[in-house]
């Protein structure tokens, strides 16, 4: 396993990535922990949009688009297996 | 204080949320849940078309409400906006949950998607630490037939300790169960006994001590539990509605103020960060959430959304995302030009032969001529002409329109077009208030409040109008049918005539784009705010719902409006065009006045002057050129395109009037009903008088350079 650590939106594409931190604060981040991602949340990158941001990804059996400025503040861990 | 309990529970209904009852015996029932669960559906299978909509108090949220009755009893449904959750990021969150809260609704069903389950069950269970008075719905039953997820009711319902019903709305399968639930919660037959949240020791002893404080100011009125949660969580807005709460229950509201700040003190006595407690709070639920549906869902096929992945990686592809879309678009309104052309004639030989009754009634009477003038000439005949030039297409283009809607298209096109939005410095979501605004502007910035930053929904507002509307829709399609030679052209010119059409829309998308780019940079500067953009899953229509919503919410509306606005001003144009000074109507006095101007723009004075008269409603605009052109003073029997074309060449238009007026019908000041709108949404005469000036500088400036340029080259 990888330890290291990568924002969201680097995850690479039908990668699968665990959620271990939020960077934003304030309300930012309680939109974020409105989704669900909490730590340990299983996030799967889906696809990028025709001009590649942003990016789909798969939060808890529901899709949501999210801008590079707001995955870049998840910071994941990259899952090998799966 | 004579007031009971019940009477000052009402005022409350009445004053902080808009409820009223008709009778004191009726039962009030919150209706919450997230969107795109079908809970509109839900809502409108059960009220039928006993609704009415309006604002809640002092807030841009929609407020619907609908009565219902079961077994003899009465139920008042009150719609609570679609939110994900009831934090208060948003003023539709905050509404939500002071409703549950304050509202204190006999019963509160939350909708859900079964086969969204895990997302949607944080919101039942945040819910259930408001009241236990909880009907669950899980909505969609079918689709996660289809897609091979088993959910347990009777589990479900035994891990939460509240009723859960099953159902289909569309098909109305399982409402009867759930009326029965709803009623049955709500009369207090069914005690729920919902399963409770634990925090960790630290937070739950702090939030018991914090509940305690609560309790003495609320006397257990509202649930103190919730409050402090909500006090400890950081939530500000908690304090507004618990201050209008209690001013409304005349309980001594001083002694609250002093009470929040012990209860801060004692936040901040303990070595707490703000952050930690509300990301705990948020993590318990979001873990509960998560074990209840490990336990109650069994998803038999891991792949089930595999059909939808498809579909999205074709639909949001790099390569064909945006030329399918462009594409989805042109064949909308192919099929509506092609398509609107026969009933359209059909109508308008209907009406005049009508017409013909009607004026051989009025000549035979001894009412005076202008009597006849101002009725068939002037109201009638422009009714007849708006009817019949617009009616055929919205009953073509809104059900089209709603049928992308409802299969889950619109998410997508925000999807796609996202990036020149953020470049822009604008939000994603405008994309999807613009697609509103092809109905109709007024709707469109309505729409806007999806919007949250204040920022952002100016400029959404303000460049609405960018995208022409269905009144505007008509002046473009028989402006590109008399540019290909009437409606009796086939079908390479109809296709023609379609990419026009598609032409000027995207125009008006460049225009937004550069608009919104040009107004972040200066008056409304900002960064672009945090965005957050579900893709729900595609669903299949129901083909009988759309017809008939679109037919009735849409079509009907926006008619209903063009003819309350369009028979005035018939009156006024026929007094215009017949009451002379010297030799020359009131009308042509003001054409040629207006004519050296318009002549620069690619135009004449009478199209500016119909452009001005139309204010009112973009629909009158042709019809008044119309009339203007007619030596008669009024508009002659012009039941074709063909006739149409006749009378605009004889009056010296070329091919280029006919894209000055497609550029200015794109680009001119909003009709009066989205000015009024604006300025109700905005709150603001600047904004409003802003949103006039824009479009209409932009498109002098656009058709000038089109008009000189054209002209420079020697093109007409």
């Amino acid at each position: 396993m990888d330890k290291k650590l990568i924002p969201l939106h680097l995850l690479p594409i039908g990668g699968f990535g665990k959620v271990r931190q939020l960077i934003s604060e304030g309300n930012a981040r309680r939109r974020m922990l409105d989704l669900g991602l909490i730590t340990d949340t299983k996030v799967e990158s889906l696809r990028k949009s025709p001009s590649g941001d942003p990016i789909a990804y798969e939060i808890r059996g529901t899709v949501i688009a999210l801008r590079s400025e707001e995955a870049s503040k998840i910071l994941v861990e990259a899952m090998i297996n799966e | 204080m004579g007031l009971t309990h019940q009477s000052t529970g009402k005022q409350v209904l009445n004053e902080m949320f808009n409820v009223q009852l008709e009778s004191p015996d009726e039962v009030v029932i919150a209706l919450a849940g997230n969107p795109n669960t079908g809970k509109s559906t839900v809502f409108n299978s059960l009220t039928g078309l006993n609704q009415h909509t309006g604002n809640w108090p002092g807030k841009t949220v929609t407020n619907a409400q609908g009565r219902y009755s079961h077994k003899d009893k009465k139920f008042v449904l009150v719609d609570l906006p679609g939110t994900y959750s009831l934090l208060a990021n948003s003023v539709e969150e905050e509404v939500a949950r002071d409703f549950i809260c304050f509202g204190k609704p006999q019963a509160t069903i939350v909708v859900t998607d079964a086969t969204c389950l895990e997302r949607n069950l944080i919101l039942v269970l945040q819910i259930l630490e408001i009241t236990d008075r909880v009907v669950l719905c899980v909505n969609l039953m079918d689709e996660a037939k289809r897609k091979g997820i088993q959910v347990n009711l009777q589990a479900l319902s035994k891990t939460l300790g509240i009723p859960v019903v099953g159902t289909n709305a569309r098909d109305g399968v399982g409402l009867g169960e759930l009326k029965d639930a709803i009623e049955s919660v709500a009369l207090g037959e069914t005690v729920a006994k919902p399963i409770k949240l634990q925090y960790k020791k630290d937070i739950e002893e702090l939030l018991q001590t914090v509940e305690e404080e609560v309790d003495k100011v609320v006397e257990g009125k509202i649930n103190s539990r919730w409050v402090a949660l909500q006090l400890l969580n950081g939530d500000h807005s908690i304090r507004q509605s618990l201050n209008t709460f209690l001013q409304e229950h005349i309980v001594d509201a001083n002694g609250l103020e002093t009470t929040l700040k012990r209860i801060e003190d004692l936040i901040n006595g303990k070595n707490l960060q703000q952050q930690e407690i509300q990301d705990e709070i948020v993590a318990s639920i979001v873990k509960l959430s998560e074990k209840v549906y490990g336990k109650i869902v069994l998803v038999e096929n891991e792949k089930y959304n595999e059909l939808d992945r498809k579909i999205d990686s074709v639909l949001t592809s790099r390569i064909f995302g945006i030329p399918i879309m462009i594409t989805l678009l042109g064949v909308v309104f192919w099929l509506t030009i092609q398509g609107a052309n026969y009933p359209s004639e059909a109508l308008a030989t209907l009406f005049f032969t009508i017409e013909g009754h009607l004026s051989n009634f009025f000549l035979n009477t001894q009412l005076p001529e202008w009597v006849h003038g101002i009725l068939v000439l002037g109201v009638y005949r422009t009714l007849a002409w708006v009817v019949s030039v617009m009616l055929p297409p919205m009953a073509i283009f809104f059900p089209l329109f709603t049928l992308l809607e409802d299969l889950g298209y619109l998410p997508r096109v925000a999807f796609n077009l996202d990036n020149f939005f953020k470049k822009a410095c604008a939000h994603g979501k405008q994309a999807l208030t613009m697609c509103m605004g092809f109905g109709c502007n007024a709707a469109g910035i309505i729409a806007c409040r999806i919007i949250d930053s204040p920022r952002e929904r100016l400029i959404a507002i303000i460049t609405n109008n960018f995208v022409p509307c269905n009144g505007r829709f008509p002046i473009l399609i028989s402006m590109a049918l008399i540019f290909i030679g009437g409606a009796a052209a086939g079908i390479t010119q109809s296709i023609v005539a379609t990419m026009m059409v598609l032409g000027v829309i995207v125009l008006g998308v460049i225009m937004t784009l550069v608009t919104s780019k040009i107004l972040s940079k200066t008056v409304l500067k900002g960064l672009p705010s945090s965005f957050t953009l579900e893709l729900p899953p595609y669903r299949k229509p129901q083909i009988g719902r759309i017809i008939v919503r679109s037919i009735l919410d849409r079509t009907l509306f926006v008619l209903g409006r063009a003819v309350m606005v369009a028979a005035p001003a018939g009156v006024i144009i026929w007094i215009m065009a017949n009451i002379m000074i010297g030799d020359v109507s009131i009308l042509d006095h003001g054409a040629a006045l207006l004519d050296p101007f318009a002549q620069l723009i690619g135009m004449d004075g009478y199209i500016v002057m119909a452009f001005i008269l139309g204010l009112p409603a973009n629909e009158i605009v042709i019809p008044i050129i119309v009339m203007s052109y007619m030596s008669t003073g009024a508009m002659l029997e012009l039941d074709s395109i063909e006739a149409l074309r006749e009378l605009l060449l004889t009056n010296g238009w070329t091919w280029l009037t006919v894209v000055s007026v497609m550029i200015f019908t794109l680009m001119h000041f909003p009709c009066g009903t989205t000015l009024l709108t604006i300025r109700r949404e905005t709150q603001s005469k600047k904004w409003t008088f802003a949103s006039f000036m824009i479009p209409t500088v932009a498109g002098i400036v656009v058709c000038f350079i089109v008009a000189q340029t054209v002209r420079l080259l020697g093109l007409v």
